[in-house]
């Protein structure tokens, strides 16, 4: 065997769901980009016979997947845990449908928020719309978990939800490939509303039989090979699930551990009888109390939330901790460092948005995307950030509460996707109810922070293929927009004006901010030509600099070393490009009044 | 006693036949192709391995680590802090950030790169002196690499990374050639013999 071998068979969670998908037959898969999720359908998109897309957002997508199933073929939706949120509607009626061909969701949880605004447990969603979910703990179980949902989602007639979370989804691990399976499901048209139109009437008979499936889900978890109980020192059990069952194994590898590969509903007779095996029952968990307060309701005693943390990733240190307090191991203690937070890229034609936005006195409603990080010193031009599409809805409500007061100050941004995805509707709202706020479309003409996925917007679906691309100075006007204005972000001080000229107005303005994401292949290809600094002009006086551009930076001078570069004695420094990162965006040089940013080899 | 060689240090690493390898720097510079190439030579060697690294609003230019964990059955994708054999630091600061991750046996590689942060960028902030004494103090062994010169002598300056690679190698079990042939597999055909070169130069800069 050869190094090479091993290749295929080492593969991240994403990709490992993907093969799964693959292998169990999935013929429709929609969804939304949102980390940890993105790369599973990036990477199903590859594999042939099955048909991928991205959806507007989460609710679409699912709503794809459902009318996939009632088609019958297997369907598959994805996610990251907000997104849940947005399809949270056609999930709780869906599960009250049930399905035709096989319906799963998978939704990526993200303990710690490494990439996200919340760390909400989307278990709880299994136990509020009478959903099973399953819950792997690694790549290679997620894809062997997911080819399981699709034969319980057809046997039971029911959706069913797969948590992944950060550390399945961006893990890599040994992942075996098996066998292809067909769904024994009829493709075609089939009239069946009792089951499928959700009216009072049928949706009462179908709460009835959402009650008798959860029974069978519950008798089927009691004898499930995915719930299981690994023998071990009886003193301590640990009942866990997830990638918290790994942590268990690292700190206590001797102790007698149930693992629940289904969270919810839970195998109550199990839990029983492995409760009574051991003298001191630990749950171990991420995030909420989900499996602990299910457990205390059938009056079993245990530890759980009194020891493990509620918020926050695990690590085995952590379980070990919290349990032995004396095993706890002396380390080196962090030194105190400058932060390195993350950066808009140089070249970003955001920051030219948000340079200008810094430099006046409104309020920024902002969104979910790359530009949030327009909140970050020295730009410091971002107030307020909930949730994809919040940001017009929260400027008209400020603009509605402030009343004249409001006038020129509120001002909200949304990236091109988001727009889409959520934010439309708020600015049929402004419209319609008349609020003068300024909304900025930021459109780089990709779904940029996720890493490069096409949008509606981008004229190219998920394979990269030709596709409709909205026009989005048609589609403002359309819903009532009188002012649509578009300009270009690298050119600050037209945008400036514009701006300026928009927050006058006692109507919704929209500017668009249009210029490619500087991480695009043709932006890569099309390379502009760097600056650089010529520094017998520089003055020190950090016009530049107040970009915050990670090609600039700020090198400080005592007198000395001043007086001994030319510059006068109260010089405290001067501003450096480092051409390599310089991307040749020009935002730079028109800050620069002293001539001392020029491109390389002159102006073209 | 005569002093140990930073490699025969981590020979007891290996007789555990297990280990953490921490990977730290910016985001953007390379640290995905680096802990492949890694991952995969431990692969052929018949390890488990698994890797664990952050997508998304964390790679713009921030501060990021890859975590690469090997032995017979790996669990927990996570390395725990104080139990990090190797750390393969990108830029300095970013070597120094992680040092609750190392234990007295560690062994850092080090590219010897500033890249300054937001703060540092603006002059709200300086980068610090010396900064590699708050790891060598501690007594932990770390050897520099300028990976940032060496691959520009060999003619690319973006396969710094490779050049890690190399340096890291040497504190491993498998052999060169196992390297070479994931190397030369996974980098661009034209590229091959420039990374071949580069993961040299990183091995005799260690091994000297």
């Amino acid at each position: 065997m050869t190094v090479i071998d091993n290749y295929s068979s080492w593969l991240s969670g994403n990709e490992a769901i993907a093969l799964g998908a693959y292998e169990a037959g999935v013929k429709v898969a929609s969804g939304y980009p949102g980390t940890p999720s993105t790369e599973i359908l990036e990477n199903l998109s590859r594999y042939e016979g099955v048909y991928t897309e991205w959806a507007p957002n989460e609710k679409v997508g699912l709503e794809v997947a459902i009318g996939a199933s009632f088609a019958g073929v297997r369907a598959l939706a994805t996610m990251k845990h907000v997104g849940l949120n947005v399809a949270a509607d056609p999930l709780f009626t869906a599960a009250y449908t049930g399905v035709r061909g096989g319906l799963v969701i998978v939704v990526a949880d993200d303990p710690e928020m490494h990439s996200s605004q919340n760390e909400q447990d989307s278990r709880n969603y299994a136990f509020a719309a009478k959903l099973p979910m399953l819950e792997p703990s690694a790549p290679a179980e997620a894809k062997e978990m997911l080819k399981q949902a699709f034969v319980i989602s057809e046997q039971f007639d029911t959706p069913v939800l797969m948590r992944s979370m950060t550390r399945i989804a961006h893990v890599k691990g040994v992942v075996n490939t098996s066998e292809m399976m067909a769904s024994p499901v009829t493709v075609g048209i089939e009239k069946i509303p009792a089951k499928f139109v959700m009216l009072p009437g049928n949706a009462r008979a179908r709460r009835v039989a959402v009650g008798e499936r959860m029974r069978g889900l519950q008798a089927m978890a009691e004898t499930a090979a995915f719930n299981r109980v690994e023998d071990g020192d009886s003193n301590r059990g640990f009942i866990t699930a997830g990638v918290a069952y790994l942590h268990v194994k690292e700190a206590f590898p001797q102790a007698k551990v149930l693992k629940l590969g289904m969270c919810w509903p839970l195998p109550e007779q199990m839990i029983r009888d492995f409760a009574a095996s051991v003298d001191e029952l630990f749950v171990v968990e991420e995030l909420d109390p989900f499996l602990e307060l299910h457990i205390k309701a059938m009056g079993i005693a245990c530890h759980g939330k009194d020891l493990i943390p509620d918020q926050g990733e695990l690590n085995a240190a952590i379980v070990r901790r919290c349990i032995d307090p004396g095993s706890a191991p002396q380390l080196f203690p962090p030194v105190p460092l400058p932060m390195r937070p993350p950066n808009m890229c140089a070249g970003c034609p955001h920051r030219g948005i948000f340079y200008n936005l810094s430099r006046m006195k409104v309020f920024v409603s902002g969104d979910i995307g790359c530009y949030t990080l327009g909140f970050l010193p020295p730009l410091s031009a971002m107030d307020s950030c909930v949730c994809m599409g919040a940001s017009v809805g929260i400027a008209h409500g400020m603009a509605k509460a402030l009343g004249a007061e409001a006038k020129g100050k509120i001002v909200s941004v949304i990236g091109d996707s988001t727009f889409i995805h959520t934010g439309l509707s708020g600015l049929i709202n402004t419209v319609y109810n008349g609020s003068s706020s300024l909304l900025i479309i930021l459109d780089n003409r990709i779904t940029a922070m996720t890493g490069q996925q096409n949008n509606p917007a981008s004229g190219c679906n998920i394979k990269g293929e030709a596709a409709n691309a909205i026009n989005l100075e048609a589609l403002c006007k359309a819903v009532g927009v009188k002012h649509v204005k578009v300009v270009n972000p690298h050119d600050i001080k037209a945008c400036r004006k514009a701006l300026d000229k928009a927050l006058e107005r006692d109507e919704v303005s929209v500017i668009i901010s249009r210029a490619p994401c500087v991480l695009l292949p043709e932006m890569k290809k099309a390379k502009l030509v760097p600056f650089h600094t010529e520094l017998a002009n520089c003055t020190g006086c950090m016009a530049c600099v107040r970009l915050g551009c990670p090609a600039i930076s700020w090198n400080p001078l005592i007198s000395e070393e001043a007086v001994a570069r030319g510059y006068k004695e109260k010089q405290k420094g001067y501003a450096l490009i480092n051409e390599v990162q310089c991307n040749g965006c020009g935002q730079c040089q028109a800050l620069c009044k002293f001539d001392a940013i020029v491109r390389q080899g002159g102006e073209q | 006693m005569k002093a140990q060689t930073p490699q025969q240090k981590v020979q007891k690493t290996q007789q555990k036949k297990q280990g953490n390898i921490l990977f730290s720097g910016v985001g953007g510079q390379g640290i995905l192709l680096a802990s492949e190439i890694i991952a995969y030579a431990l692969l052929a060697e018949g390890y488990d391995v698994k890797k664990s690294e952050v997508h998304g609003m964390a790679q713009r230019g921030g501060s990021v680590t890859a975590q690469l964990r090997y032995g017979d059955k790996v669990y927990s994708p996570l390395i725990e802090p104080g139990r990090a054999d190797i750390q393969v630091a990108f830029e300095m600061m970013e070597a120094v950030r992680y040092l609750p991750y190392l234990h007295q046996d560690s062994i850092v590689i080090v590219n010897t790169q500033k890249i300054l942060p937001p703060s540092v960028a603006t002059g709200q902030a300086t980068y610090p002196e010396n900064v590699l004494d708050h790891i060598t103090k501690s007594g932990i062994k770390v050897v520099q690499v300028d990976a940032f010169d060496l691959a520009r002598e060999v003619g690319e300056v973006r396969t710094a990374n490779v050049v890690l690679v190399g340096a890291v190698s040497t504190f491993l079990p498998m052999a060169a050639s196992v390297y070479e042939e994931i190397i030369a597999a996974r980098v661009p055909a034209k590229f091959k013999d420039v990374n071949l070169k580069a993961f040299a130069a990183g091995r005799k800069v260690s091994q000297g």
